[in-house]
């Protein structure tokens, strides 16, 4: 990779500005002596100004690297920033670097680095994003690669991002639908693969079968925005430790309207709703809220990458039907069952909660939410009026 | 740096009910008046809650794309975004004026210039007209026509009818139609009896709602006569009572819509440069072309 004037330019008339210019393992400070420039490497002091040029055409990665984050990216501090970082594996906020990491392309995206979050310097990272670096963001596969060739508006070192679903992630591009505009996420997003609606964003159904590619990080964040609104940044609010948590009884004790009866919830049912809702299978975020401050609920909260800081508005609508629903007394019924029929209802109320309907086959009789099965006991225990043939038992 | 955030209603059921907000922020987001444009739902996400968080920019305009001034713009959305000392006075309106508050929200460092809603704006005039002119086909419609402005109307919200009564009104004052009235679904005078409340033969019914959904694709046309069943379709113009009656939905739908939300931003002191003429310049010429939609789009579901 050959180093254009411009990138040494831009970093010499940085350092005249600043004096002292720290960044990514670079240092490049002006004193009395001249120019000196450092690498963990590499090392030059007493430079004229025709040296320091000579020197730093010889750290090419270094130079190219501080443009593309100081001129190409900028955005000091934002959560736009870290996240464009976290997808190459630079260290974030002053995160210390991990020097053993080799790039080694077998290990990217395993289970351990991603554990450990372990970082690259930046030889390393070049290395790497020659063949591309690939993270995982719920359900979406991003890979962080350099630009394939240079040109007029393809600067050395610059990167993009291939955007795709993480099941595609091993698909021939050819085979999947291209999208360049960022904004075709929204669309993308709509439906789950059976045409219905999803108003969850983070809820594991995002279909498969496109992929964005070469998009610049702007437009990488853009796009993630649109599948998964605010991840980023409550993402980049827990890595700070500023993430602000509003636990349920605060989000309850605030709603208005017909929102209001929420806070009438009993908190065990608060504790079924997280367990219905707050799981690995129906939603991608991690919940982070409890019943209160000091109140933990025992309901997992999931393994998500991004947190949930605060109910969702679907918890908060299906919270408003349990509210109503659990202010009903229970009373005691009387109905005739034998001990398979009894097994077949939990079967299929399993079925329904798991959404496995879809899988039992036909002619699987002997899985109690077969259809057939259904419909045999419907036939033979409801009434004419379509009701189980229940009696309320007098106290 | 200026950001721009619209807030919308959203839905869990209805995907179709964002649409509206999607397409007015691409339009701005076209204009490069605002370095970031960003929607925002209550039942949808971003969420209110969240969406301020999302952005880089230290102003932000926010601006309800609601009709009326009323339980969302005065409680629900404040609440949410965490408007500190925010309080329905500060807009100085009596349902029909808000303009702006400016204010600090409590989760982020940023200034908040919070809008009134887009349906009291004088510009929405201008929509509610450009709509009848897309729906008719005609950009010189108005002599021998008459104008229905039809809204929800509710007993709990007297704001509601404000809207509706305002902007009819505004139009009437104009001239431009022989006749134009503000007609409600659920107070009088009702839009079931639109018929009887015009002389004129062409009438064009304009419902002041956000979106499309089960009211202005269910209700109304169901109401108006325009069909006995509104999964049949209707024709526009659909003869009704000896009238024609021009019907296309949601007035939220209108393309101009954006323009009223520049509007809004534009009042509150953002700097819009002349993104508002640009998206006038492109409605005209859409209409000038190939004469509007003529007709609505009855796939829309419910809301919720």
């Amino acid at each position: 990779m050959s180093l254009t004037t411009t990138a040494v330019d831009a970093l010499h008339e940085a350092a005249e500005a600043d004096g002292d210019l720290t960044f990514d393992g670079l240092r490049l400070a002006v004193d009395d002596d001249g120019y000196r420039l450092e690498t963990p490497a590499s090392g030059w002091a007493g430079l004229d100004e025709a040296e320091l040029r000579d020197a730093l055409e010889a750290i090419p990665a270094y130079v190219t690297n501080w443009r593309y984050w100081r001129r190409s990216i900028g955005g000091e501090g934002t959560a736009r920033q870290a996240f464009l970082r976290w997808c190459e594996r630079a260290p974030i906020d002053g995160e210390a670097t991990d020097r053993s990491g080799d790039g080694d392309p077998d290990e990217r995206g395993s289970a351990d680095r991603e554990k450990t979050g372990a970082t690259l310097a930046v030889p390393d990272r070049y290395e790497a994003l020659r063949g591309g670096i690939d993270r995982e963001w719920g359900q979406l596969s991003i890979t962080a690669r350099f630009v394939d060739s240079d040109g007029a508006d393809r600067l050395p070192g610059e990167r993009v991002y291939d955007l795709r679903h993480v099941d595609d992630a091993d698909t021939d591009l050819a085979d999947l639908d291209a999208y360049d505009d960022p904004r075709t996420a929204r669309e993308i997003a709509t439906y789950d693969e059976d045409g219905r609606y999803r108003p969850l964003k983070t809820a594991p159904t995002l279909v498969s079968g496109w992929a964005f590619t070469d998009l610049s990080g702007a437009e990488l964040v853009e796009a993630i925005e649109f599948f998964y609104p605010a991840t980023i940044a409550n993402w980049h609010r827990e890595r700070r430790g500023e993430l602000d948590v509003d636990h349920w009884r605060g989000t309850a004790e605030r709603q208005t309207g017909i929102y209001d009866v929420v806070d009438e919830l009993p908190r065990e049912a608060v504790e079924w709703m997280a367990e219905a809702c707050c799981a690995d299978s129906q939603c991608l975020r991690r919940r982070e809220w409890q019943y209160d401050e000091d109140d933990d609920l025992d309901a997992d909260g999931g393994d998500g990458r991004f947190p949930c800081r605060e109910p969702c508005s679907l918890v908060v609508a299906a919270a408003r039907k349990w509210a109503i629903l659990e202010s009903e007394a229970e009373r005691t019924y009387e109905l005739e069952l034998t001990m398979s029929e009894l097994n077949q209802l939990e079967a299929l109320i399993d079925a329904v909660a798991d959404g496995r309907i879809d899988e039992i086959r036909e002619a699987d009789v002997n899985d109690g939410a077969n259809r057939y099965r259904a419909r045999y006991l419907r036939a033979k225990r409801f009434d004419d009026e379509g009701s189980l043939r229940a009696r309320e038992v007098d106290d | 740096m200026q950001a721009l955030v619209i807030a919308a209603h959203g839905s869990h059921l209805n995907p179709d009910a964002s649409d509206p907000t999607y397409a007015h922020a691409d339009r701005v987001r076209e204009t490069g008046a605002f370095d970031e444009v960003r929607e925002a739902f209550w039942k949808e996400e971003p969420h209110f809650r969240e969406v301020i968080r999302t952005l880089e920019s230290d102003e932000v305009f926010v601006v309800p794309l609601f009709i009326s001034e009323g339980y969302f713009t005065e409680r629900v959305i404040p609440r949410e975004l965490r408007l500190e000392k925010w309080d329905p006075d500060l807009w100085e309106s009596d349902g029909t004026e808000a303009s702006d508050a400016t204010l600090e929200a409590s989760d982020v460092d940023k200034t908040i210039h919070y809008c009134g809603p887009i349906g009291t704006h004088d510009a929405m005039t201008d929509v509610i007209v450009q709509r009848a002119e897309s729906v008719t086909g005609d950009p010189g419609v108005g002599e021998g026509v008459g104008l229905a402005v039809v809204g929800h109307g509710t007993d709990r919200n007297e704001n509601s009818a404000k809207a509706i009564e305002y902007h009819t009104e505004r139009i009437r004052e104009r001239g431009r139609f022989d006749e134009v009235r503000a007609l409600f679904m659920d107070e009088e005078p009702e839009v079931d009896d639109v018929t009887d409340y015009f002389e004129s033969e062409d009438v064009v019914v304009v419902p002041l709602f956000i979106a499309d959904g089960y009211h202005t694709q269910e209700d109304i046309p169901e109401d108006v006569g325009l069909t006995e069943d509104y999964t049949t379709g209707w024709d526009v113009p659909a003869e009704v009572d000896g009238h024609r009656i021009w019907y296309a939905g949601a007035v939220g739908t209108e393309e101009l819509t954006a323009d009223v939300v520049l509007e809004r931003t534009a009042d509150a002191g953002a700097d819009i440069g002349d993104a508002v003429d640009e998206i006038r310049a492109r409605v005209r010429s859409a209409t000038d072309g190939d004469g509007g939609s003529g007709r609505a789009d009855t796939n829309a579901g419910a809301g919720d």
